[in-house]
């Protein structure tokens, strides 16, 4: 196939699918470093213009990447659903983008679609959509997921409660744990990322967290986001396990990397359902995704990040998560340079989990070296605000002591609730404000001894 | 007050004072300090001429060496590839560089990775350190070789120019909020380009009077250096039982 552009005076052409899609991407340091992004602006934008008139269908039609080099394209393809795919089986990519645009198009429509959509239709459609498109289309999306509380209801914004410590210390652990329900975190998960994959160490992180749910009777869930075998190991020894986490990626090459398979995550989520730890729900996955980590495992085929992010979700819906978020701006600047390119791409990542029916939450976030700073995390904040985002994370300060990374403070989640009217899950807003927290759904009660804290106070004393 | 004593428990920034929903003036300036400090290492370029100095006066022999990034920090930043690979130059000069002898040799690299403030304030007593543990153990040293913008991997390239057994990686470490100085350190058995990251074993968060002390470092890595003589490689096959509470090597 030979995909052809003008744009002024010069002609462009491109050899297949995959490259069309690469240099149609907006300009990300990740694509540069794999060498497969577009060389000018004109090329882009000439990109742009050819994937506008493809067919959607052709994405079905010519893999990006051969399903016999490949589980995830097998899968993708097993997922796909000729009639949830039928009112927009004529539609180009452009046409395509015009359609979920019209005010016609709403959620029910959209659930509708999700199986009918894979991941590179998704991707190819972002890729002409400015970041307030992103907005207006996820927000159209309502995808709930229910274990101990409900997720994603419109009008709500979930916080992962994520109170990391350098050694894994349960005392250090508490201390953000406290700071963090007494401003209204937690409701998502609270989740935290061990120092080390020990089996002992996590089983010990687990069961405090779960004596501490259990006292207070929190509506929430935990989850000790180790390797997936230490968890289904942990499972068969009987340890409280919740929810089950694992780093996910959109080629079979990357999964390999991460030590997991497919196989692996079904029989981890079979586990988890046998647990029946849930009391609304049996959603009991736990995904991390984030553009570049094929191009880490060099497993990438050429495939530009965004792209191989979005397949990456069809590995998290096969598994009916409870939560998936991407780790936005988690790796650094040879992936996404700078504020602009992390924004944009938690856009990104964001509308396609909606659009493909994932309840995506995302970790907005930079690291030191990247050329971002707090204003433009804010920036981003807003947006998802706006878009419907399902869930943040909430980290003391933003600081994440134990991954060395700033993320949203819980001071960022409360921001973002007061400004945009967002409450919490249904079942944690009332726990809050049974605890004397939340006065209403996001504001604090300015209450200098909520009941929580007696309680806390009097644990430590006795 | 309960924050007083939970600060107590974790560096976390737990229980801020707010404005409204916000971070108050101190927390929030606290935090823009903590970031700043972070940053600048990270921009900062690396000044070796204290080093190259101070190693001349021990007379510790050292040679500097550039990678293959060729201009900014930016650059550094974008283009990982790069920084795991020498400039030509350089490489013609390490080939031309008939390293003598016939014990087992080790290579030092410096380099100023993702924090120069941490090479420049860490380096010295580590390669003293190290130079005086390898002449204990009858290890000979190869010139330190100080090379600007460079990645872990960098030391794979040099070892296999200069045909080295050993290659210790003195590196700064991507700055945390309250970490602007830390400092890795790399040991690599046989390094050869194509080394992966699972082969080698890393001393991280060398940072006095905060972080790893020099002694405790340098303990670690002799004890690692004597473990790995025993099998015959270095990574996630040798097994840090040190971890703890390391000991000096006999």
């Amino acid at each position: 196939m030979n995909y052809r552009a003008s744009v002024g005076k010069e002609q462009y052409s491109f050899v297949d699918l995959k490259e069309v899609l690469a240099k149609a991407s907006p300009r990300r340091s990740a694509d540069e470093l794999a060498q497969i992004a577009a060389k000018s602006e004109s090329e882009r934008v000439a990109a742009k213009k050819v994937l506008a008139d493809i067919p959607l269908r052709d994405f079905l039609r010519f893999p990006i990447i051969p399903g016999e080099e490949d589980d995830v394209t097998r899968l993708i393809l097993d997922q796909h659903e000729l009639a949830a795919f039928a009112p927009v089986a004529s539609l180009t990519v452009g046409e395509f983008r015009d359609w979920l645009l019209s005010p016609s198009v709403q959620n029910d429509t959209l659930s509708a679609l999700r199986r009918g959509l894979i991941p590179e239709m998704v991707a190819a459609v972002s890729k002409l959509m400015r970041n307030q498109d992103l907005v207006a289309v996820a927000r159209k999306c309502e995808v709930i997921t229910r274990f101990r509380n409900t997720i994603g209801l419109k009008g709500r914004l979930s916080v992962r409660l994520q109170p990391n410590h350098p050694t894994d210390h349960l005392q250090g652990i508490a201390a953000s744990m406290l700071d963090g329900l007494l401003l209204g975190a937690g409701d998502a998960v609270i989740g935290v990322n061990p120092a080390t994959d020990h089996p002992k160490n996590v089983r010990g992180i687990l069961e405090f967290i779960e004596q501490v749910r259990l006292r207070y009777q929190i509506p929430t869930q935990s989850c000790v986001l180790s390797h997936v075998t230490t968890q289904i190991q942990l499972m068969r020894e009987g340890a409280p396990v919740d929810l089950v986490f694992q780093s996910i990626g959109g080629t079979e090459g990357t999964n390999r990397s991460f030590g997991i398979s497919l196989p692996m995550l079904r029989e981890a989520r079979e586990m988890a359902l046998e647990l029946k730890r849930f009391t609304l729900g049996s959603q009991v996955m736990y995904f991390e995704t984030g553009q570049g980590s094929a191009l880490s495992a060099n497993a990438h085929h050429g495939v530009d990040a965004q792209t191989i992010e979005a397949r990456a979700y069809a590995v998290a819906r096969e598994f009916d998560p409870f939560l998936v978020n991407t780790v936005v701006g988690f790796i650094g600047p040879e992936y996404l340079y700078d504020g602009k390119q992390i924004i944009r791409a938690g856009l990104e990542d964001h509308f396609c989990g909606k659009l493909l029916g994932l309840p995506m939450g995302c970790d907005v976030c930079y690291t030191n070296h990247a050329e971002a700073d707090g204003n433009d995390m804010d920036l981003l904040l807003l947006a998802l605000g706006a878009a419907g985002c399902t869930y943040i994370m909430g980290v003391p300060g933003s600081d994440d002591i134990m991954l060395g990374y700033q993320s949203t403070g819980f001071h960022d989640a409360l921001f973002l609730r007061n400004t945009l009217g967002l409450k919490p899950a249904p079942e944690f807003e009332q726990w809050l404000i049974q605890m004397g927290i939340f006065k209403t759904g996001t504001d604090l009660t300015e209450d200098k001894n909520p009941l929580l804290l007696d309680f806390f106070k009097n644990e430590a004393s006795s | 007050m309960i924050w007083d004593e939970l600060r107590k428990i974790t560096q976390a920034r737990v229980g801020l004072q707010r404005s409204g929903h916000a971070l108050s003036t101190k927390a929030l300036l606290e935090l823009e300090e903590s970031h700043a400090l972070a940053r600048d290492s990270i921009g900062a370029e690396w000044d070796s001429l204290p080093l190259e100095l101070a190693l001349a006066q021990k007379k510790i022999p050292y040679l500097s060496l550039q990678s293959a990034v060729e201009g900014s920090r930016r650059t550094y930043l974008q283009r990982p590839d790069l920084g795991r690979k020498l400039q030509r130059e350089s490489r013609s000069i390490l080939e031309s560089l008939k390293l003598e002898g016939q014990k087992p040799r080790m290579g030092v690299c410096v380099s100023n990775g993702l924090s120069s403030f941490s090479v420049q304030r860490h380096s010295l007593p580590l390669v003293l350190g190290i130079a005086e543990g390898a002449r204990k153990l009858g290890i000979d040293l190869a010139p330190v070789f100080l090379v600007p913008n460079g990645r872990v991997a960098l030391g794979d390239e040099i070892g296999q120019l200069a045909s080295l057994q050993w290659m210790v990686m003195l590196i700064g470490e991507r700055p945390g909020l309250s970490s602007a100085d830390s400092l890795g350190i790399y040991l690599t058995y046989e390094p050869r380009i194509g080394r992966t990251d699972a082969e080698r074993n890393c001393i991280s968060n060398v940072r006095p009077p905060d972080g790893l002390g020099y002694s405790q470092a340098l303990s670690r890595l002799f004890y690692l250096i004597a473990q790995a003589q025993k099998i015959g490689a270095t990574g996630v096959i040798l097994k840090d039982e040190s971890s703890e509470t390391p000991q000096l090597p006999e």
